[in-house]
C-alpha cells in the first residue's frame, strides 16, 4: 500500500503575537510547526505502515524552509519526503495549491490513499483536502476520526455535528484527519539524528510535475486576499430590566423590528 | 565562529520541550510531595531515545552529540529537575564510563539494555569518610581467584538502589595511592551487594539517592572496568562529562524560573500597576535573563569541546561552577520577584530553588571548580 501524506509548515500559532498598534501577526522570531492536524494524518498512516504494511510518502508545498517539516516527518517514521518548491508556486489560493499537489500525486502515481489534515492553523479553510480530491476525480472522506482499510476499501467515522457517519469508499481515496482521531508520536531521538544525516528530502520544482505556470501560484489563483483585518470588537448586548411579561413584549417588539421575526 | 545550533540539535530541543511539556509537567510537582520514582517516564523517554542520546546507535543509543545531550538535559530539568537529574547521573556517570573505558565485551553486554532505558544505570564514588577528598575511599576490591572481592560502603548514589547496574570505584592496591583505585561493574542482585535506604532529601525528590553495601560482594573478574589502577584517572576524566550534564541542568532549572517570573512579574498588580513595571523588578528579570545567557554559552562551549575531542577540564569546571551558581541567584530573584506567593509549594519556584541547590554541591562542589580551574590556571606551584 502507498500512503501519500499531505503536510503543510506553519506558524506555532499558539505563539504568535498580535501588532498591538498595527492589528497584524508579527511572525518573526515564532517558531514553524508541522500543522497540528497534518500530524495526526501523518500518525494515522504511520498506524497503518505498522498494521499491515506500507509505503508513506510525505508531500508539501512551500518554501524551502519547510524540509524542516518534512525532515520531522521523516524522523517520526515516513520513507520519503517530497517537497513542492518554485518561486512559480508562491502566492497560491487553496485552488492553486491543490491544483500543484495532484499534479504532484499524478506524478508519484499508484498511491492507495492520500491522508491530510482537516485544516491548517493558519489558514483555517479546509479547502485544500477536499479540492485536492476534486481534481483527481477520486472520493474523499472528511473530518474522519477513525479509520480501517480493508479488501480495496476504506471505511471511516466522519464526525458531524451531533453524533458520526459511516463511510466506506473504494481505494484510492483522500480522507481529511482531525485531532480525535489519535495523540502523534514524537519522534525517536536517533531518527531524528539519521533525519539529517542519513535521509533525503526530494525538491520538485513547476517542470518536474509538468506544470502550466499559468494553473499554479499567484496566476492561477481565482481568489486573492484583498485585506486583512481584525473583526471590529463586539458591541455591548441589550439588557431588558421590566418585569417578565413586559420584557417577554418588549423583547418580541425588537426582534420584530430587526426583521428577525 | 557560529552561536546557532544545527538543525538536528533543534529539533532535539523541540522534541524533547514538547515532550517534556506534555507528559513530565502534569506529574512535576506531584513527584516532588510524594517522592514517588517516575518509572513511566523513564520508560517514554527510553522508548524515545532519551536515555542514551551521546550513545552510539551500534550500543543501542541514538548517536546524538554532546550538545544535543545537554539540551536534552537542560529542557527535562525546566520541567522537573528530579528528571532531570535521573537523566544526567545514568547517562554521563553510569553509561558513558562503560562506553568510553570498556571492552567491546562490556558494551556489548550492558548498553544496549541501558541505553535504550529498559534499565537504569549508577555511579557509585562517594564515601561517608571521601568527598571532595574522592581519593580516600575505603572501599576495597581484593582478587580471588576468577572474581573480585568488594567490601565497604557508598553514600549519596543517585539511582543507586534502582539501578540494574552500578559502576563503583574501590582500591585494589592500597600502596599504590590514587593508583591503586580501579573501577567494577557491579550488577544489581549480585550477592554481597545490597542497597541501603534511600535519603530523604531537600529537592529533586522525584530521584532517588542511596546507600550501597558491599560485604563480600563478588563480581567475576571479566567486570573490572579497563585496567586495574586506573580507576581514578577514570573517574576524573567521567566527572568532567558529568559536569557539562549538571551545569545543564542548572541552566534547565534556571531558565523554568526565569520564565515563572517573568510570567508573575506581568500578572501581579501593586500600587495600581503590573510589578513588572518597577525597575527593582525590572533589574532582578535583567540580571537573570544575562546570568542565565551567559551560564549557557559556558555550557554549551564546554559540551562543544568534548565532541571535538579538544580537552575540556576547566571549561566543565567553569561551566558548572558558573551554572551552578547563576541558576541560585537567577532562583533567589524568582522567589523574591513572587514576595510571600514564591515561599508556598503552590507555585513552582519554590521547588526549583530546593532542587537547584544540588547543583552547586553535586558532582564536585564549586570549591572543588575553583580548585579544578585554579590548578588549571596556575599550574602546579
Amino acid at each position: 500500500m502507498k500512503i501519500v501524506v499531505l503536510i503543510k509548515q506553519v506558524p506555532d500559532t499558539t505563539e504568535v503575537k498580535l501588532d498591538p498598534r498595527t492589528g497584524t501577526l508579527i511572525r518573526e522570531g515564532v517558531p514553524s510547526i508541522i500543522n497540528p492536524e497534518d500530524k495526526n494524518a501523518l500518525e494515522e498512516a504511520l498506524k497503518l505502515k505498522e498494521q499491515m504494511g506500507a509505503q508513506v510518502i510525505v508531500l508539501s508545498m512551500g518554501p524551502p524552509q519547510a524540509e524542516d517539516a518534512l525532515r520531522e516527518a521523516l524522523a517520526m517514521g515516513a520513507d520519503e519526503a517530497i517537497l513542492l518548491t518554485d518561486r512559480a508556486f508562491a502566492g497560491a489560493d487553496t485552488w492553486a495549491t491543490a491544483t500543484t499537489l495532484g499534479l504532484a500525486l499524478k506524478k508519484i502515481g499508484d498511491f492507495d490513499l492520500v491522508l491530510a489534515g482537516r485544516q491548517a492553523i493558519d489558514g483555517d479553510t479546509a479547502q485544500v483536502g477536499p479540492q485536492v480530491a476534486e481534481y483527481l476525480k477520486i472520493p474523499q472522506i472528511t473530518y474522519v476520526r477513525e479509520l480501517v482499510v480493508e479488501d480495496g476499501k476504506v471505511r471511516a467515522k466522519r464526525a458531524i455535528e451531533d453524533g458520526y457517519e459511516e463511510i466506506e469508499a473504494k481505494l484510492p481515496a483522500l480522507l481529511t484527519i482531525t485531532k480525535e482521531a489519535n495523540t502523534p508520536r514524537y519522534p525517536h531521538a536517533g531518527a531524528i539524528m539519521n533525519a539529517y544525516r542519513e535521509r533525503k528530502v526530494t525538491f520538485w520544482g513547476v517542470k518536474d510535475v509538468d506544470a502550466n505556470p499559468e494553473q499554479v501560484g499567484l496566476q492561477g489563483s481565482p481568489t486573492q486576499v484583498k485585506r486583512s483585518f481584525s473583526p471590529p470588537p463586539k458591541e455591548p448586548g441589550q439588557i431588558i430590566k421590566s418585569g417578565p411579561a413586559e420584557a417577554a413584549k418588549e423583547l418580541v417588539a425588537i426582534l420584530r423590528q430587526k426583521n428577525i421575526i | 565562529m557560529d552561536f546557532a545550533l544545527s538543525e538536528e540539535q533543534q529539533m532535539i530541543r523541540k522534541t524533547v520541550r514538547d515532550f517534556a511539556e506534555k507528559e513530565i509537567r502534569p506529574i512535576a510537582r506531584e513527584i516532588d510531595t510524594t517522592g514517588q520514582f517516575p518509572w513511566e517516564i523513564i520508560r517514554k523517554m527510553g522508548n524515545l531515545g532519551l536515555m542514551g542520546l551521546p550513545i552510539p546507535e551500534e550500543y543501542g543509543g541514538s548517536g546524538a552529540d554532546t550538545i544535543s545531550y545537554a539540551l536534552a538535559v537542560e529542557e527535562i530539568s525546566r520541567v522537573s529537575g528530579s528528571i532531570g537529574i535521573t537523566l544526567a547521573a545514568h547517562t554521563s556517570l553510569g553509561l558513558y564510563p562503560i562506553y568510553r573505558f570498556g571492552t567491546e565485551e562490556q558494551k556489548r553486554k550492558y548498553l544496549p539494555h541501558l541505553a535504550s532505558g529498559q534499565g537504569l544505570a549508577a555511579f557509585g564514588l562517594t564515601e561517608p569518610e571521601a568527598g571532595s577528598d574522592a581519593a580516600a575511599i575505603k572501599t576495597t576490591a581484593v582478587l580471588d581467584g576468577d572474581h573480585w572481592v568488594i567490601n565497604g560502603q557508598k553514600i549519596f548514589i543517585t539511582s543507586g538502589s534502582i539501578a540494574d547496574v552500578v559502576i563503583i570505584a574501590a582500591v585494589t592496591d592500597k600502596s599504590a595511592g590514587t593508583r591503586g583505585i580501579s573501577s567494577f561493574i557491579v550488577e544489581k542482585g549480585t550477592p554481597g551487594f545490597r542497597p541501603g535506604r534511600d535519603e530523604e532529601k531537600m529537592g529533586l525528590k522525584g530521584s532517588v539517592t542511596s546507600q550501597l553495601f558491599f560485604e563480600d560482594c563478588r563480581v567475576p573478574k571479566e567486570n573490572l572496568l579497563g585496567e586495574p589502577g586506573e580507576g581514578y584517572k577514570q573517574f576524573l576524566i567521567t566527572l568532567d562529562g558529568g559536569r557539562i550534564s549538571i551545569g545543564a541542568m542548572a541552566i534547565g532549572l534556571a531558565q523554568g524560573a526565569f520564565e515563572a517570573a517573568v510570567k508573575y512579574s506581568k500578572e501581579r498588580v501593586q500600587f495600581g500597576q503590573p510589578i513588572a513595571r518597577f525597575q527593582a523588578i525590572q533589574w532582578m528579570i535583567a540580571d537573570m535573563a544575562t546570568e542565565i545567557d551567559a551560564a549557557r554559552l559556558l555550557v554549551y562551549r564546554a559540551a562543544w569541546l568534548k565532541d571535538k575531542g579538544v580537552r575540556f577540564t576547566r571549561e566543565a569546571a567553569m561551566a558548572k561552577l558558573y551554572a551552578s551558581e547563576a541558576a541560585e541567584r537567577a532562583c533567589f530573584k524568582a522567589i523574591q520577584i513572587h514576595g510571600g506567593y514564591g515561599y508556598m509549594k503552590e507555585y513552582d519556584v519554590e521547588r526549583i530553588y530546593r532542587d537547584n541547590r544540588l547543583t552547586t554541591i553535586g558532582e564536585g562542589t564549586s570549591e572543588i571548580q575553583r580548585l579544578v580551574i585554579a590548578r588549571q590556571v596556575l599550574g602546579e606551584i
